[in-house]
């Protein structure tokens, strides 16, 4: 029997590093990008006594902007993949892109290399705020990106948004919402702008910068959380984990792996992996996950789907019931109203995920 | 040993306020009689402890002897006997001195005569003690000594013209002191033949000596074998060594006979049978009667003492019997608190004291401790006719079985400089002081006297007092009698449950203010939670203050990018270990610092 995977693969190049930006990711020479890619597809082909055991179930490619690449060099990478893994037929396979990067040449190539799904990095269809970000395009680069890739035939798009930008308000994340909606893509990504040490955010909008009123208050990004749920509910949109949404049947796969703990293989700079229940980031050591943390992960990443997490497979997977564990802990949530059972499912309530870490955390056993 | 010529020895203190130098001397003159030489010595070799030397005060009293060759070419032997410096260990300090036959009064050439100066000089002149002045710190730019000078004879009434102007710190004219030791301090007198008399001025628990009493022997003698008898504890033993004291040992001798100071080492167990101020006969040819003016020393300040780790509550009551054994004024019971757990309710003799033990546990024993505020004993006095001794809040009466409440009074001494009199004034009044007069002691410096009640002392008076006069005020009390107050208990309610580490008992007209603070400062304390937490501070039924807590920040959404879980999950452990310092109160987790911050609540 063939285990399921997927695969992640890394494009760590970008046009212009964003502002907020603290992602592997930097701007970069032709030859360097080839070199990369050179190296990517050894890589890929070295792995071909792995991948015997495995059918692949869904490949995302990542940034950086994947879409820099030309043409031929994911072309190269894809013969790589199928050289060495299964992919199953039906396999969902999705490449990330910018706007200002994308050209009809290369999507009919992530065609013939068997892309079925699309990710649009939008952040906001506002220009101004495009522009604080640090964006390389504009709103109207990206309804074009947007037409070319339905003109392409492709029927599974992602958008990307971004919220609590700095300055942002309610009614402008609201007009972002809902012209994204009324273009009517798969599958939308809505997080929230978080200023990461290190960043030029950071340097600007950090805590200790003072300027922190720039930034929308925690309770307009409450607000905005949830304007964003009922929003794209009106347009048919449901929200299957805590930052994402789509239309029925366009639940992204390779994202609910991450959540059910789904093997993975990451290949490129600083990717992840998880297989055999061991975990490491390229060029560094796998490190064996003890049962004690595989159930701190089933829970606190399985708390991130709408659904929650199934006591069936916990029971299934551990030996013992989710109760036995986490007994206590799950009563004290229940009592203070943060999660609530459904079926044989436990999940987080909207309260619960207002303060999601907060909850997740009580699942880490000392 | 025997046979010291009684002429050829001098008893003597240092007395002085804080940091005015007196253990700097202490050090010089050690030095000086060659003692130890410069390279031996550690600075401030009296000061023992880690912790004394550190804060640069005396906690327990100390000895030493010492022999000096005077320019006559006679040869003395110095006791010099070291006591401690606050107002707290007064009592302390008061034995030190029916030891002493004399004391050197030192004076800070820059700050002159202070509160502490002339409340240690009192002392000095109630036990008899022939004072000599010298002045210090004259290496300073901003020494007068002729001011200082001038001061000692205005203010306190002695001669000082010739007192010895020196620097402790250079030892520049410490020679000067020593000669005068010579002829102004008074050699003991006493004979050696009448019955044992000896004061009991200190006492310490050593792990293989056993308890080591410090003495000074008014008459008689006492040697290896001599059945003892403790008059006040009637505790009984038989001497197993007796000694004087190195500089930080102990050199048994022959024996000890009238005049002399020095150590005796018997078949004691336990430092509660050697108090301080008792006198020490011999058990089979008794004095008459014992030395005047022994008195039991009471705690005068109560505090809980819980460890922050519950587990280490053994740990606490080992740590606490053993400092009990060095120090008998220390007092422990078990109590538990819904909040805190097992702990301790220990009385002190005043925050000072308070705050040593508190370090000294936690740096020599190494506990993490949380304790609740300090508060007195009140006297409850009941419908029934019962009167209570309170000194945990916790166990304060319904208010419907209390007839009236009384508490503690100090009578304080302020010595303040003219421009900073008014804001003293206005503390003292904001603290309950009722004023008792004022002195100039020269045109621009004044003693100011107030009656204050001891808990609105206890709390952060002392800051207090040094902020609003730019650090020139010292400050001296004693106590005083009970009176009758307007008390109430005031209690914090957390998530509407009451936590009983943090409720204490207050005067009703400042019980808002200090409610609403505390409030205040426990809302900046606890860190925000799942939910929202009000924070209430109560007198009976009624909420007079009120804080809340808002429920945690919405999680940041952020991506998981590429399946990289590490930095979630160490998101989550940061989290998570931020919970570990926390006491759960009902649902609620608060820090264990919240319980220490309502301590130290600022002063505006």
């Amino acid at each position: 029997m063939m285990r399921p995977l997927e695969l992640y693969i890394h494009i760590p190049f970008c046009v212009r590093k964003c502002q907020y930006c603290d992602f592997l990711s930097a701007p970069s020479t032709k030859e360097e990008r080839q070199e990369y890619v050179e190296g990517l597809c050894r890589q890929i082909r070295s792995y071909g006594e792995t991948a015997k055991a495995y059918r692949v179930v869904s490949i995302f490619v990542g940034g950086g902007t994947p879409s820099i690449l030309e043409a031929g060099q994911i072309l190269d990478i894809f013969a790589a993949v199928y050289d060495t893994f299964a992919v199953e037929a039906e396999a969902e396979i999705t490449i990330e892109m910018n706007p200002g990067t994308v050209t009809e040449e290369k999507l009919a190539a992530y065609k013939r290399a068997g892309i079925n799904r699309l990710s649009i990095g939008l952040q906001s269809a506002k220009n101004d705020e495009l522009k604080l970000l640090g964006r390389i395009h504009t709103y109207e680069e990206f309804l074009r990106t947007y037409e070319l890739a339905r003109e392409a035939g492709y029927r599974n798009i992602n958008v990307d948004l971004m919220s609590a930008i700095p300055g942002q308000t309610v009614e402008g994340w609201e007009e972002t919402l809902r012209k994204t909606a009324e273009l009517r893509p798969e599958h939308i990504s809505a997080y929230s702008l978080i200023i990461e040490e290190g960043t030029p955010f950071y340097e600007k909008y950090g805590v200790r910068k003072g300027s922190t009123r720039e930034l929308p208050g925690e309770e307009e990004e409450r607000q905005m959380y949830r304007r964003t749920k009922s929003i794209l509910e009106e347009y048919g949109y449901h929200r299957y984990e805590i930052s994402n949404y789509a239309l029925p049947g366009y639940e992204c796969r390779h994202n609910l792996g991450y959540w059910d703990r789904t093997e993975y293989l990451g290949i490129g700079a600083g990717a992840a992996s998880l297989m055999d229940n061991r975990r490491w980031n390229d060029g560094g050591e796998p490190a064996a996950l003890s049962r004690t943390e595989q159930m701190e992960e089933c829970m606190f990443l399985g708390l991130r789907k709408t659904e929650g997490v199934s006591k069936a497979r916990f029971e299934a997977e551990f030996g013992c019931s989710m109760e036995s564990v986490y007994g206590g802990v799950l009563e004290r949530m229940y009592g203070l109203g943060m999660m609530e059972e459904a079926g044989e499912y436990v999940r987080l309530t909207e309260r619960g995920i207002d303060v999601s870490n907060g909850v997740m955390c009580e699942f880490l056993i000392d | 040993m025997a046979g010291i010529d009684q002429s050829k020895i001098r008893n003597f203190c240092i007395i002085a306020h804080i940091d005015h130098g007196k253990s700097t001397l202490a050090d010089r003159i050690i030095e000086m009689t060659g003692l130890l030489t410069s390279r031996e010595m550690q600075s401030q070799v009296l000061d023992n402890m880690e912790l004394e030397r550190e804060r640069g005060i005396t906690i327990k009293a100390q000895a030493v002897r010492i022999v000096y060759q005077a320019k006559s070419g006679e040869e003395y032997i110095f006791n010099l006997i070291d006591t401690p410096g606050h107002v707290d260990f007064n009592y302390e300090v008061s034995r030190s001195l029916a030891a002493c036959d004399g004391a050197i009064l030192v004076v800070d050439a820059a700050q002159g005569v202070e509160a502490q100066t002339l409340a240690n000089v009192y002392l000095a002149l109630d036990h008899d003690l022939d004072v000599m002045p010298v002045i210090n710190k004259i290496d300073l730019p901003s020494a007068e000594p002729e001011r200082a000078i001038e001061e000692i004879e205005d203010v306190i009434g002695i001669e000082a013209a010739d007192a010895p102007q020196i620097s402790a710190k250079t030892g520049l004219n410490v020679e000067e002191v020593l000669e005068q030791i010579v002829e102004k301090i008074p050699a003991p007198t006493g004979d050696p033949a009448a019955p044992l008399k000896a004061l009991i001025f200190d006492s310490l628990y050593d792990s293989y000596k056993g308890v080591i009493v410090f003495c000074r022997i008014k008459e008689g003698t006492v040697r290896k074998g001599t059945p003892i008898l403790m008059m006040a504890t009637g505790a009984k033993a038989e001497v197993v060594e007796v000694g004087y004291f190195g500089a930080g040992q102990f050199i048994p001798c022959e024996e000890l006979s009238a005049g002399m100071v020095g150590y005796i080492t018997a078949s004691l167990k336990n430092v509660k049978d050697t108090r301080v101020g008792d006198t020490i006969t011999n058990a089979a040819s008794p004095c008459d009667e014992p030395l005047p003016g022994y008195k039991k020393v009471n705690p005068m300040v109560y505090c809980g003492m819980y460890p922050a780790d519950g587990a280490k509550y053994p740990d606490l009551r080992d740590a606490l019997e053993k400092l009990r054994l060095n120090d008998a004024s220390l007092q422990f019971e078990p109590e538990t608190s819904v909040a805190l757990g097992f702990g301790f309710r220990c009385g002190f003799l005043g925050l000072l004291h308070l705050e040593i033990i508190q370090e000294r546990l936690e740096r020599e024993y190494n506990l993490d401790l949380v304790t609740t505020a300090p508060g007195v004993i009140y006297k409850v006095h009941k419908t029934n006719g019962e009167v209570i001794e309170l000194t945990n809040p916790t166990n304060l009466p319904d208010p419907s079985e209390i007839e009236y409440m009384e508490e503690p009074m100090v009578k304080a001494e302020i010595m303040v400089t003219s421009e900073f009199i008014g804001a003293i004034m206005d503390l003292c009044q904001e603290r309950r002081g009722v004023y008792d007069g004022m002195e100039y002691i020269e045109e621009t410096r004044a003693v100011l006297r107030y009656h204050l009640p001891l808990n609105e002392i206890i709390y952060d008076f002392f800051d207090a007092l040094k902020s609003r006069s730019r650090g020139y005020a010292s400050f001296d009390y004693e106590m005083d009698e009970y009176v009758q107050s307007n008390l109430v208990k005031l209690d914090i309610l957390i998530n509407k449950e009451e936590v009983d580490a943090l409720s204490f008992i207050i005067h009703a007209d400042t019980a808002y203010e200090r409610g609403r603070k505390m409030c205040e400062k426990l809302k900046e304390e606890i860190p925000r939670q799942l939910f929202e937490i009000p924070i209430q501070a109560a007198i009976g039924s009624k909420i007079i203050a009120r804080e809340t807590v808002k429920a945690m920040r919405k999680d940041v959404l952020a991506k998981c990018y590429g399946g990289d879980i590490s930095r979630k999950r160490k998101l989550l452990e940061k989290q998570k270990e931020g919970k570990k310092r926390m006491r759960q109160v009902g649902n609620v987790e608060i820090p264990q610092k919240a319980f220490m911050s309502v301590l130290k609540l600022d002063d505006k």
